[in-house]
């Protein structure tokens, strides 16, 4: 079976508590805060003011550049603030407050339950919807959809790779909506592929998902073009260059792009948003959460509205009782939230609860040299290293040893016996890294 | 929502079973079957010169760390015991306990907190101690009891080195060599060196914990196998067998429990391939050439000298390390 050439790790996966539980609609929330910031790239600029009237679905700020994305409304209800408010991390960032009222959508949209599967639209027009309808990369980096639709001139896609693998533990969003809105996700896929010109599609699922895997194949029985590619469960199979490899055993170079071995990669959540996007109008204003931890009372997939805040979710599911850390995403690159209440955004795919005993690290200990963090890392790089320069302040010497490769995947830190911080230093030092190639960059321009 | 206070730090959030406490504990079970051996062979001394080991390499390192260092104490990792035991298994089985303590404090005290501590040290602490003594007091280091069932007290190897010096051709020589008991531990070493046998259960538990790989084993036993084979085929008058080779001295002990120290090997598999390479090659080059019978302490010390240099040119394979420039 199929997997990524080096490296990697093992972890539990712990999908049993939330894999059974079918996609539940969430009830929509008194108030949502929709924040202006919720993709990679510049911010969307608001459009609408305080006490303005607004349906679900209408816009309610407009792309701030080409890498940007517009956010549409997930409430109708009138707007009650423009103003910053503390994010998950309790950074302060723009935001849109608006107070419910009923559930009127835009007539815009068609809400049949009628599975479009005839796409008629053109390349170019595809990708104008798709940036119309404000699709991100829904797998937790949130990258502008349509930006990495546009092949760059001089360049030939030559598949799409559809990224089923889920790798984060816990998650199970995009199994749900494998399970439940299969037929969907490939009317997706396949649109996404027209978009970029290619008659290959690949979906990438790992063997853990025995289920999904047959599932998708009796789906995709029909179309010629569509192949299901069962993966060997490892983490992480998810990162983009690792998937691509696996299934098409090409490394995208160091320093180089996807498309530069003819692959776009795109996740399921961003494949049904597509889908819905373009057969059905509409704009990407709810998404597929997964609310999980190992003593949450009753773990559960949900559809939210983007703006309600995760404090909702976790007490619709069992509460906070003896949570020590929540966690935006899974636990390899999830991020720690400090505050609940902050707002589920495009980028959330889980809320993740992790009991008081285990939300503190343990004391590290010294580096034994075991080089298990050097067997880890799936990118061939020596973590210790990177950690002994960047606490030296050698900086020439850590780009020298491609720091500018590392994925922050956390094999590493995962892996270490002694609890040694590995990626934390590994950050460290590679803000700083990249932030000498960016100025090197600056001063040839 | 009442506010309710969280732990927020960096990811990744959870953390592998892989400790340091559980793999020195691994390694400790994995040198289990070996102490039985001894026991069976020689009594209950062996039991009584590992445990006064494992107390002094504890007591060595715990005041060091208290009353030199001035740090939070290190014994929780338990390579002091691992030290103590793998000392003890490269000293004969009649030893004074007097030359294990002071083997302890060359050990511990010399070998590894002089660099400051676990993780640090350049040489293999349990071999520096072990060395010290055989150079120090090499009559003690290479008396051995009369072990139950062996042919006599001296070592096979040093006894064929003597026949072999003396002009016995190997046929006459092998004609005291029973080399199915010597797999077995029916031989008069080390007390931790004697059975191959269960040295490889160990071996075996190593490998399935995922401790350590086998890279480092396999390529110093290979690499000893191959190199005898061709002296073997050479003059099969002149130099014992491969298997005589593999079965005798320090060979196994060496080569699963003392090269595979992770502190003093190299971090990339393809280092671990070349540093083991090198000591199959000095080891045998001193069992043949050398002044002493035995060469693989002396073999694992200096591919350890060698340990920085490997990581420094040896690399791990990179991804995507192929065709970047234009």
């Amino acid at each position: 079976m199929k997997t990524f050439p080096i490296g990697g790790i093992h972890p539990s996966d712990c999908k049993e508590y939330s894999k059974g539980a079918a996609i539940e609609q969430f009830p929509i929330p008194a108030t949502v805060t929709i924040p202006l910031s919720q993709h990679i790239g510049a911010p969307a600029v608001a459009c609408v003011a305080k006490g303005d009237k607004v349906l679900v679905g209408q816009v309610i700020a407009n792309a701030g550049g080409f890498v940007s994305s517009p956010i549409h409304s997930s409430v109708s209800g009138t707007v009650v603030a423009v103003e910053p408010k503390a994010d998950a991390q309790g950074n302060m960032k723009p935001t849109i407050t608006i107070a419910v009222e009923g559930d009127e959508w835009m007539e815009s949209i068609d809400r049949s339950e009628a599975v479009v599967k005839n796409i008629n639209l053109t390349k170019e027009e595809i990708i104008a919807k798709v940036s119309e309808m404000g699709i991100v990369g829904m797998g937790g980096a949130t990258f502008p959809t349509h930006v990495k639709l546009s092949v760059p001139a001089g360049k030939k896609a030559e598949c799409l790779i559809i990224n089923a693998v889920e790798c984060e533990p816990y998650l199970t969003a995009d199994y749900r909506v494998m399970l439940e809105q299969g037929d969907k996700l490939i009317v997706g896929a396949r649109i996404l592929a027209k978009a970029i010109g290619v008659d290959k599609i690949y979906i990438g699922i790992e063997n853990n998902k025995p289920d999904a895997i047959a599932h998708l194949r009796k789906l995709a029985a029909v179309y010629v073009e569509v192949e299901i590619v069962p993966l060997k469960m490892r983490y992480p199979q998810g990162g983009e260059k690792q998937l691509i490899a696996a299934v098409t055993g090409r490394e995208v170079p160091s320093g180089g792009l996807p498309i530069d071995v003819g692959a776009v990669v795109q996740n399921v959540g961003t494949a049904l948003a597509v889908y819905e996007a373009v057969m059905k109008n509409k704009p990407l204003f709810e998404r597929v959460v997964t609310v999980t931890g190992s003593r949450l009372a009753s773990p559960k997939n949900l559809l939210v509205r983007i703006g309600t805040p995760m404090s909702a979710l976790i007490e619709y599911c069992g509460g906070m009782e003896n949570v020590g850390k929540v966690v935006a995403g899974g636990p390899m690159m999830g991020r720690a939230v400090s505050n609940v209440d902050a707002p589920v955004t495009k980028g959330t795919s889980g809320v993740l609860l992790i009991p008081t005993e285990e939300s503190l690290r343990k004391v590290e200990g010294s580096c034994i040299r075991c080089a298990k963090c050097v067997e880890a890392c799936p990118m061939g790089l020596e973590p210790y290293l990177l950690n002994s320069l960047t606490q030296l302040g050698d900086y020439e010497a850590l780009e020298a040893h491609y720091m500018a490769d590392c994925i922050e995947c956390g094999c590493c830190t995962f892996s270490c016996p002694s609890y040694l911080p590995l990626l934390d230093w590994v950050r460290i030092g590679k803000a700083e890294v990249m932030k000498r190639i960016r100025e090197r960059a600056m001063a040839k321009k | 929502m009442e506010t309710q206070k969280l732990v927020v730090s960096p990811a990744p959030h959870v953390h592998g079973s892989n400790d340091t406490r559980r793999m020195m504990g691994d390694v400790l079970i994995a040198l289990m079957p070996a102490l039985v051996v001894s026991v069976l062979v020689y009594g209950l001394q062996p039991l009584v010169v590992t445990a006064f080991s494992v107390a002094c390499c504890v007591l060595v390192e715990w005041f060091v760390q208290r009353f030199m260092l001035k740090g939070p104490s290190t014994l929780g990792d338990m390579s002091a015991i691992v030290t103590g035991v793998l000392l003890a298994f490269n000293l004969p089985a009649n030893i004074p306990l007097g030359l294990v303590a002071i083997a302890a404090v060359v050990s511990i005290g010399i070998g590894k907190m002089t660099y400051g501590g676990l993780g640090k040290n350049p040489f293999n602490p349990a071999l520096v101690g072990r060395v010290f003594l055989l150079i120090a007091f090499p009559v003690a280091m290479t008396t051995f009891p009369e072990a139950a069932g062996a042919v006599t007290g001296a070592t096979p190897l040093a006894m064929a080195k003597e026949a072999l010096k003396a002009g016995v051709p190997v046929s006459e020589v092998m004609q005291n060599v029973d080399l199915g008991a010597m797999s077995l531990g029916m031989k008069s070493g080390s007390m931790g060196e004697i059975s191959v046998v269960a040295l490889l259960i160990g071996f075996a538990w190593l490998l399935f914990r995922k401790v350590i790989s086998w890279h480092i084993p396999v390529c110093i036993l290979g690499t000893m196998a191959l190199f005898s084979t061709i002296t073997y085929v050479i003059a099969p008058e002149e130099f014992m067998s491969p298997l005589f080779h593999l079965l005798s001295g320090g060979a196994v002990l060496g080569a699963v429990f003392m090269a595979t120290d992770y502190v003093t090997s190299p971090m990339t598999k393809k280092g671990m391939v070349i540093y083991a390479v090198g000591i199959g090659i000095i080891t045998m080059l001193i069992r043949l050439w050398g002044p002493y019978p035995e060469g693989m302490s002396f073999a694992i010390l200096i591919m350890n000298s060698v340990v920085p240099l490997i990581d420094k040119y040896v690399r791990p394979r990179r991804f995507g390390a192929v065709r970047t420039k234009k």
